[in-house]
């Protein structure tokens, strides 16, 4: 391979990406109202992934606590939404996210593999099922209204938490504190004897996820304008990161975003077509993905580089 | 008096089915290696199935645990020798399989609740079957929940003597205790892992025939006993028949109590069970 081919190859690629940032700040003047908010879905698919993947991807702990960070969002917006600007709410929402994710963190982080799995799981059910305790006996409704925001400023909100956390996600994949990272993920005994504070970067580095997931869910919950417990702690939103990440393979940085994107548009097309058979569609999906793209996308794609590259030297 | 015997006979009664669940879980868990969340998926295909048969054909319930159970063996089986094997022989260590079959398993849920959706509609079911009132030390239970607690207990020693006494129960335990070496010795591994996970389900769906005797079905009630499997068979240690029955009779306790002071609380209670007990001893009460 020469030189010169791969910077015009990175030319194409950076101008590819110029334009259609291009398109999409100033998508909302001429395109439809639908792709506006599909293209909102598909970015906060995007930030749900890849704020898993700081987390889950070098250290391999898998987290099922996005649902619980996405609604603790979600209940702040509730109930923030009227007295703050929106930007403060979503940032709030964040930190709040944060708080809990330090919180259970520095309980659970002890616990390896799949029982870390299972507890992050039984946070989510947990705190749904306190808060509907909660909202029915002591404020007396099950669901709260969130204040409206219309689909514009929702539209520019998302890339722009999305940009703040694809900075971050790299900055930590190149920086020392990733590959310290790594280390704990390769072999956390080894890690701990070099000297890197195993628990301490844990704990930050969940905190951290959990501050993007949360925003999201801030800035998402006005576009529903009503949420209740069943809502704000979907189970599905712990599951729908872990699928998207590993069926766009997290070899790569951009594998769970090409994940994301295919997913989250998949997931609009299925429920608008096939609403009675989404769920078979999506778990087939699933299943198949995991048996047979163990690298994800991006796995499928090196291995035709690979086969490409030895015909053309044999 | 009267009323704490009441609560305690109660949760003994629900502690019977919990142990039976568990039980099956424990089983993929703890000797496949898969923590199967479709689990509560199997149970929900028991009870369905056991309205259907009653309500279409007039078929008694407890006919249908024989049905049932090895349709759901069957199942289970060709579940495990198609995709389970094929991500064990994938999988580079036990930990990435153990990651691995949990989100295949989350895969089997969807795909078996929306085929039950197709099938049965999102309505809640029930029927009326053995539904007269036994009079229990001065406290009255109906019959139907009786005869769960019965039949979890029978199946539960059927289980731990097929276990203790043959030749496949000592495969298994061999296979549990450390797979490698089991097969070292001879032990056909994949056979038996197919045949636990095979197990496990067949427990789960008959579980499901005699909850839908007892309680209301629907599509949609699987996962909320998969978690309650969960907590029940970390509580009692993983892959222990015994710890599974202690389990399961704890947490219907401890369930049946809570209910009879503020019942919107008791699967906040089980879930702070478990939490304190993950914290606590990870390894459960009767651990290795």
């Amino acid at each position: 391979m020469n030189r010169a081919g791969v910077t015009s190859k990175q030319l194409f690629f950076l101008g590819l990406l110029g334009l259609s940032l291009i398109l999409l700040a100033t998508g909302p003047r001429y395109a439809p109202m639908y792709t506006i908010i599909l293209l909102t879905a598909i970015f906060m698919y995007i930030i749900l992934t890849m704020s898993w993947v700081i987390f889950s991807g070098p250290t391999g702990y898998i987290s099922l606590a996005p649902a619980a960070f996405f609604g603790v969002g979600i209940y702040t917006s509730a109930i923030l939404g009227k007295a703050l600007p929106l930007l403060i709410v979503v940032a709030v929402g964040g930190l709040a996210s944060s708080c809990l994710a330090l919180f259970a963190g520095t309980l659970t982080l002890r616990l390896r593999g799949i029982y870390f799995a299972i507890f992050t799981f039984g946070l989510v059910e947990l705190i749904k099922h306190l808060l509907l305790y909660w909202e029915i006996h002591f404020t007396g409704t099950r669901g709260r209204f969130v204040i409206v925001v219309d689909h514009t400023t929702v539209y520019y909100v998302m890339p722009g938490i999305l940009v703040v956390l694809l900075l971050t996600a790299y900055l930590i994949r190149r920086s020392k504190f990733g590959l310290a990272l790594q280390s704990i993920g390769d072999n956390e005994e080894a890690a701990a004897h070099i000297g890197i504070n195993v628990t301490a970067l844990k704990v930050v580095t969940f905190a951290i996820s959990a501050f993007f997931t949360g925003s999201a869910g801030a800035i998402m919950a006005t576009r529903w304008t009503y949420v209740d417990p069943y809502i704000a702690f979907n189970p599905l939103f712990s599951f729908m990161p872990v699928l998207m990440a590993i069926f766009g393979g997290m070899g790569r940085f951009y594998g769970p975003i090409i994940g994301a994107i295919i997913f989250g548009y998949l997931e609009e097309v299925l429920i608008t077509r096939f609403p009675y058979y989404y769920m078979l569609l999506f778990g087939s999906i699933l299943v198949i993905a995991i048996l047979y793209l163990p690298h994800g996308l991006v796995g499928l794609i090196q291995r035709k580089g690979d086969l490409a590259r030895k015909h053309a030297n044999s | 008096m009267t009323q704490v015997l009441d609560v305690v006979i109660a949760g003994l009664l629900l502690g019977g089915l919990y142990a039976l669940i568990a039980m099956g879980l424990s089983l993929q868990y703890g000797v496949a290696r898969v923590l199967n969340v479709s689990h509560g998926e199997f149970i929900m295909l028991g009870g369905m199935t056991t309205w259907m048969l009653y309500n279409g054909f007039g078929i008694n319930p407890l006919i249908a645990v024989a049905i049932c159970g090895p349709g759901a063996f069957i199942l289970g089986f060709i579940l495990h020798r198609t995709m389970f094997k094929r991500l064990l022989a994938m999988s580079a260590s036990p930990g990435i399989f153990e990651g691995n079959s949990m989100l295949a398993s989350f895969g089997l849920l969807f795909i078996i609740q929306n085929i039950a959706f197709m099938i049965w509609g999102p309505e809640i079911r029930g029927y009326s079957y053995l539904a007269f009132p036994v009079d229990l030390a001065g406290a009255l239970f109906g019959a139907n929940r009786l005869v769960t607690l019965g039949f979890a207990i029978a199946i539960g020693l059927a289980f731990y003597t097929f276990l203790a006494r043959t030749r496949m129960g000592k495969a298994i335990r061999a296979a549990a205790q450390d797979p490698m070496t089991a097969g070292l010795l001879g032990v056909d591994i994949n056979l038996v892992l197919a045949l636990c996970f095979g197990f496990g389900a067949a427990m789960a769906s008959i579980a499901g025939v005699l909850i839908s005797i007892s309680y209301p079905v629907n599509a949609t009630m699987g996962l909320e006993y998969t978690i309650i499997a969960i907590i029940v068979v970390v509580l009692g240690g993983l892959g222990s028949i015994p710890g599974s029955f202690i389990g399961g009779f704890i947490l219907g306790i401890v369930g049946s109590i809570v209910t009879s002071i503020e019942p919107g609380l008791s699967l906040v209670a089980y879930y702070v069970i478990f939490m304190l007990l993950l914290l606590v001893k990870p390894t459960g009460i009767l651990g290795r």
